[in-house]
């Protein structure tokens, strides 16, 4: 559900903001701009201010130095709780009150001062959207942690709110109560086009529901762009390991012919796109998702082929983790029934081979 | 052992036939202690809301008084008190001293402690960031301070207990601030003190027959709420 950026106003926007603690700054932010209608996602690693940068967007902490523009304008300590009722928040621990659905799913209605009927409408309207309609007079305390994170979600949602702040809604449920939810939020986003921040640690919920992402790494954000951008063309090795280019393997560029680099790497050349100059130290960051295994080498448009022993065979889920040396090590993933019809064994040579747009290239500190 | 069972059949007398005197020691203590206790909530459940949610200097030194005072004698509140309503004391144009209202001061601040220090202890234990969530649906700050202290009603009942508790039983503010004046100050504990002090066992075993019959009530009462809220 990419939404493209338009060219419009932004809606939020934290300016020249940092977070310290004692003597620890935890965020160092100069900017950041929430557009209408876009889902930002915060990503990074445990720890690198996600979820401080998200929770002083949402007015709820305030920065240690820097200011929250709402509307263009920034929020004082007078306004601070007339600007919050224009947002919602979801935790990832539901935090329900010890009462019941509907008193939940109300509260910030009626805190916010919403008319009886509209209240009711709306909470009809949303418990029945998040399929807890039934629920309703349950004690919350007494529901399951997919039912209570659709209430939590739910009393999100029927406050309309300008922003949505999401901080890791669905990584404390199990897998199955995961997949359900995120894929009715992917829906319920896109049919609202509600202004969204999502934090998150998992990837792919961030290139599925995201269209700005943010990357934090010690509290400091080391890229910004379009979820493509972000998730392709990383901008450092740090960030490529985040997103998940696994496969980090140090060459030097050998040639390079109008920005396709030919790039040495133990002994094999790896072609890639790339503006690094001749002769100079690169690494190379391949998906293992991206690599293909194969018996005999065989005629694609992938440039890059090499033969390769199995060392390690790791099952993981429905796919197996085929770990290779190439000369230099590589990891490849591929579905279990794959693996089964090639009989992939340790010792076994396979043959590997990858596009050269599937590999990034970066040139090294 | 014959002058127990003489003093507890007695005692049984005592209260089936609704002794004057018995009936007024024990309305008075009731009133004392009742009143101290709702004082110390209105302002021990305050303060202890304060002292979980906020930070500001001295905030240390101010938790630690409390835990002090959580287990304080109250003899030396007694004490304290005593001097404050003194004749010479700061407080002494009140002459408030040996009055059932001195009492209610002593009584105050013998519960106060355990009443803020209870609130604080259950308040830090809910999750920090309810209070997050709360604020973030839109609720102003004292809004979120009486939904979190609604959240935490079923422990704050114990603070209420122990509260309670602790006034009703103790013995040395009361003695003396109020004096154990017969018809105007005593209460069942000073009662009890005096009374087997003159050896009149019949008298103290039925006013502590009383005080843990009320002592039970008011515990059954809060007690019966308590697990009413926790099974909805």
């Amino acid at each position: 559900m990419r939404q493209e950026p338009g060219q419009t106003s932004p809606v939020l926007e934290a300016k020249q903001i940092t977070v310290v603690y004692g003597k620890r700054t935890v965020l160092d932010v100069a900017s950041v701009q929430l557009h209408p209608n876009r889902v930002t996602a915060i990503i990074g690693p445990n720890g690198s201010g996600k979820t401080t940068l998200s929770l002083c967007l949402a007015l709820l902490l305030k920065p240690t130095t820097g200011s929250i523009l709402l509307d263009g304008a920034a929020v004082g300590d007078g306004s601070m709780m007339r600007a919050r009722r224009r947002f919602a928040v979801v935790f990832q621990e539901p935090l329900l009150l010890n009462t019941s659905v509907w008193d939940n799913v109300t509260l910030g209605m009626r805190l916010r001062g919403f008319s009886r009927a509209e209240t009711k409408q709306r909470t009809l309207q949303w418990l029945d959207r998040f399929g807890i309609a039934s629920l309703a007079q349950r004690n919350a305390k007494t529901l399951s942690g997919g039912e209570a994170q659709r209430t939590s979600l739910a009393r999100a949602f029927v406050l309309q709110p300008e922003v949505l702040f999401l901080d890791e809604p669905f990584a404390a449920l199990d897998v199955p109560t995961r997949e359900s939810l995120f894929g009715d939020m992917v829906n319920i986003l896109q049919e609202t086009r509600v202004t969204t921040v999502m934090v998150t640690h998992d990837r792919n919920e961030a290139q599925t529901l995201a269209s700005r992402v943010v990357m934090l790494i010690g509290g400091k954000i080391v890229q910004e762009g379009s979820s493509k951008e972000v998730f392709s063309s990383p901008a450092s090795e740090e960030i490529a390991k985040f997103v998940g280019m696994e496969n980090i393997v140090e060459g030097r560029v050998v040639a390079n012919n109008n920005g396709i680099a030919d790039v040495s790497v133990g002994g094999h050349v790896v072609e890639g796109v790339s503006r690094c100059a001749v002769g100079e130290p690169v690494n190379v960051f391949i998906r293992p998702e991206d690599i293909t295994l194969s018996l005999a080498q065989s005629v694609t448009s992938a440039r890059n082929h090499f033969s390769g022993r199995i060392t390690a065979l790791l099952p993981t889920g429905p796919l197996v983790r085929v770990s290779l040396d190439c000369g230099f090590p590589l990891v490849a993933l591929i579905t279990r029934m794959s693996a089964d019809e090639l009989n992939l064994q340790p010792g076994k040579t396979v043959y590997a081979s990858f596009k050269v747009t599937a590999i990034h290239i970066i040139a090294q500190r | 052992m014959g002058m127990i069972l003489d003093g507890i059949t007695q005692a049984f007398w005592l209260l089936v036939h609704g002794d004057r005197n018995v009936l007024r020691v024990a309305t008075l203590s009731l009133l004392v202690s009742g009143s101290a206790t709702m004082l110390s909530l209105g302002v021990g459940i305050p303060a202890g809301s304060a002292l979980a949610l906020k930070r500001f200097p001295g905030r240390t030194i101010l938790v630690s008084l409390i835990n002090t005072g959580m287990g304080a004698p109250p003899v030396v509140v007694g004490l304290i008190i005593t001097m404050f309503l003194w004749r010479t004391g700061p407080l002494g144009a009140t002459h408030l001293l040996f009055t059932p209202s001195a009492m209610v001061a002593a009584q105050f601040v013998i519960a106060l402690p355990i009443v803020s220090g209870f609130t604080m202890a259950t308040i830090q234990q809910l999750d920090p960031k309810l209070r997050l969530q709360i604020l973030s649906l839109g609720a102003s700050e004292p809004q979120t301070v009486w939904l979190l202290l609604k959240e935490a009603r079923l422990p704050l009942l114990a603070a209420v207990m122990a509260g309670f508790g602790a006034v009703i039983s103790e013995v040395g503010a009361s003695m003396m601030v109020g004096a154990n004046i017969k018809g105007q100050t005593q209460v069942m504990t000073t009662a009890i003190v005096d009374a087997t002090s003159r050896g009149q066992f019949d008298l103290a075993i039925a006013f502590s027959v009383i005080l843990l019959v009320l002592v039970y009530l008011v515990n059954l009462i809060l007690t019966v709420i308590q697990q009413r809220s926790r099974a909805r």
